[in-house]
């Protein structure tokens, strides 16, 4: 009698839990479960999206990593972004943080100064740098030629877009403020005392008391800005078209990297084979490679023992 | 001449040498600090400020290299509004935005609270698929998306393949509000239960008026995800400039304005306005949202 009450009573609350979760796990069936399938299967197929798909082995992965011209500039910017741009948002963000918390006056004032350009949407913010950093009439280079500093090309020349976007990218810095902000302020005050008693500098209190107690958030930081870097999408983008001057609108077609392939990401390689060249199996090639780096460092953050983010309880 | 002291003077209490140097330092470093808050505080405004200036300008003085405008041209906003589109964009910004919150958080609620609340086999592992789903850039699976939603429904050209999903819960906010309902302490739950509330009658009466902060947060974010979002509209509305986005339709204007700069910035301004005013009303449902992210200690 008791076992049957305790049975329906487990069947119920798995129906609740059921119940409660469904709206995810339909979502996860449609939207990521059967295009996960979908796209490995497509990836040893040829496919135009008119002609019915046919098998073709692994054609489109020989051409993707042999012949696609711009798979590996494309990989290359990429790592250049991690090693560079990842390194400078996080000292930078560290930096602004640190500054946020020894700020007496005006707090309020300064961090929502400092929190705003976060905000701006990638694509109008990607214009205003376009219009800040353009070669001919942009206040940054007629300032510099002012002072008579050399001005660079920025979006307009291969050597001097990346680090443009570096910079655009340190503008945004108000995420990573927000938290090492967060972080810093949890530091035990004691450890600092105990520190400057026993006459430690304001260098080794840093790197003594302040970056052992954040460096799980310090890495946080790197493993969430390389997982954003395998995403950069619509400002290599719209930085390569406003600054190529090519008009949006049918008809024409937009050589992705401008200027010489130099802002390529793998994002913008899925929508140019898939979108524009209609190669559906070799974007999905790519979307593979996408996905496994992805996944990669998403793993970086999950790990059981000292993972970033605590899956359990 | 003797002064008549109303009040006895207060001296000030003798400072011993060392103590005067430290003071002295701690007024220089005050100095430095703010200095430099300065400095970086130009680095965040300036841009915005620029784009203003330039939006402001004449055509002519447009093509120059003035960074202050001669004439102060505020009919430039009235022609970006009279650009044919432009209010149609505003429309279907604010349709994708509005309809895709108001999904998102509703879809989202029970699956977070399960995964907060309930004990059941799995757990663990849906946790992980939904932070694995997180943080998947949407270039992965848009083929066969774009193939389902264009070529077996025929929706290429409308927003709905962008809205649809979010009926279904969004990863980033079930994430964002589990994390934010496991600091919910059990004994609220247990004693809605005692009182005979059903899983149901708890989560709405108990947890969701304790949860408002996390709720405001999961909204504002994905309020602002569909306001930025590029991609999405590129993938599907691209085809149907009476479906776009203002984050997609913004750089047609570079284009469609051979009058250069000035109008396109204006423009630009537009586009981030309402996200910098929304930012202000509710400035501590967000900060408390990114905080919450990041990871707990």
């Amino acid at each position: 009698m008791s076992t049957i009450t305790l049975a329906s009573k487990r069947r119920r609350s798995a129906l609740r839990t059921a119940a409660f979760m469904s709206p995810w796990l339909i979502g996860f069936a449609v939207f990521f479960a059967y295009p996960m399938i979908s796209t490995v299967y497509f990836s040893f197929m040829q496919y135009d999206g008119f002609k019915p798909p046919t098998w073709s082995g692994t054609k489109n992965w020989t051409y993707v990593f042999e012949h696609y011209p711009y798979f590996w500039p494309a990989l290359r910017n990429t790592l250049w972004l991690v090693l560079i741009t990842v390194t400078l948002r996080v000292a930078f963000g560290l930096g602004v943080g640190l500054l946020i918390t020894k700020i007496r006056t005006g707090t309020g004032v300064f961090r929502t100064l400092f929190y705003l350009p976060y905000l701006a949407p990638p694509v109008a913010a990607t214009m205003a740098f376009a219009f800040l950093l353009n070669p001919g009439t942009g206040p940054v280079n007629s300032i510099l030629e002012g002072i008579g500093i050399p001005a660079p090309g920025w979006f307009n020349d291969p050597s001097w877009s990346k680090p443009a976007l570096t910079l655009l990218a340190l503008w945004g810095i108000g995420d990573l403020m927000v938290i090492f902000m967060a972080a810093l302020l949890d530091v035990p005050r004691e450890q600092y005392e105990a520190a400057e008693l026993d006459g430690a500098s304001a260098w080794q209190r840093f790197r003594f008391v302040t970056l052992p107690n954040i460096s799980p958030i310090v890495m946080f930081a790197v493993v969430t800005g390389v997982i954003q870097t395998m995403q950069y999408y619509a400002q290599p983008l719209i930085a390569g078209k406003v600054a190529s001057g090519v008009i949006q609108g049918a008809g024409t077609q937009f050589e992705p990297g401008y200027p010489d392939k130099s802002t390529l990401t793998l994002p913008q390689l899925v929508y140019n084979l898939g979108f524009q060249r209609f190669d559906y199996g070799s974007a999905c090639v790519v979307a593979l490679v996408l996905f496994a780096l992805s996944m990669a460092f998403t793993a970086l953050l999950m790990r059981r023992r000292g993972g970033l983010i605590q899956a359990g309880d | 001449m003797t002064q008549v002291l109303d009040r006895p003077v207060e001296l000030p209490a003798p400072v011993s040498p060392a103590e005067r140097t430290a003071r002295r330092r701690a007024f220089l470093e005050w100095i430095a600090i703010h200095s430099l808050g300065v400095a970086v505080a130009l680095f965040f405004t300036l841009p915005f400020v620029f784009v203003f200036l330039t939006s402001l300008m004449s055509d002519s003085q447009a093509l120059s290299r003035d960074l202050i405008p001669h004439t102060w041209e505020w009919g430039n906003y009235a022609k970006v509004f009279d650009t044919p589109g432009f209010l149609t964009w505003w429309k279907n910004t604010l349709l994708y935005a509005g309809a895709g919150t108001v999904l998102t958080v509703v879809s989202s609620i029970p699956v977070a609270y399960a995964l907060a609340k309930f004990r059941f086999r799995g757990r663990n592992l849906s946790l992980m698929l939904v932070i694995s789903m997180m943080m998947l850039p949407p270039q992965v699976v848009v083929i066969p998306m774009y193939l389902f939603w264009a070529k077996q429904l025929d929706l290429s050209g409308t927003l709905w393949p962008l809205i649809i999903p979010m009926a279904f819960g969004d990863a980033f906010s079930i994430f964002l509000l589990r994390q934010f309902l496991t600091t919910i302490p059990n004994e609220y739950l247990d004693a809605a239960r005692v009182d005979g509330c059903g899983e149901l009658r708890t989560l709405l009466r108990v947890v969701l008026p304790m949860a408002k902060p996390g709720i405001a947060a999961v909204a504002l974010f994905q309020f602002f995800y569909a306001w930025n979002d590029y991609f999405g509209p590129q993938i599907y509305a691209s085809e149907n400039p009476g479906a776009w986005t203002l984050s997609y339709g913004l750089e047609s204007f570079k284009g469609a304005h051979h009058t250069d700069w000035n109008l396109t910035m204006a423009a630009t301004v537009l586009v981030m306005a309402p996200v910098i005013l929304v930012f202000f009303f509710a400035q501590k449902a967000f900060v408390e949202g990114v905080t919450l992210t990041g990871v707990k200690g």
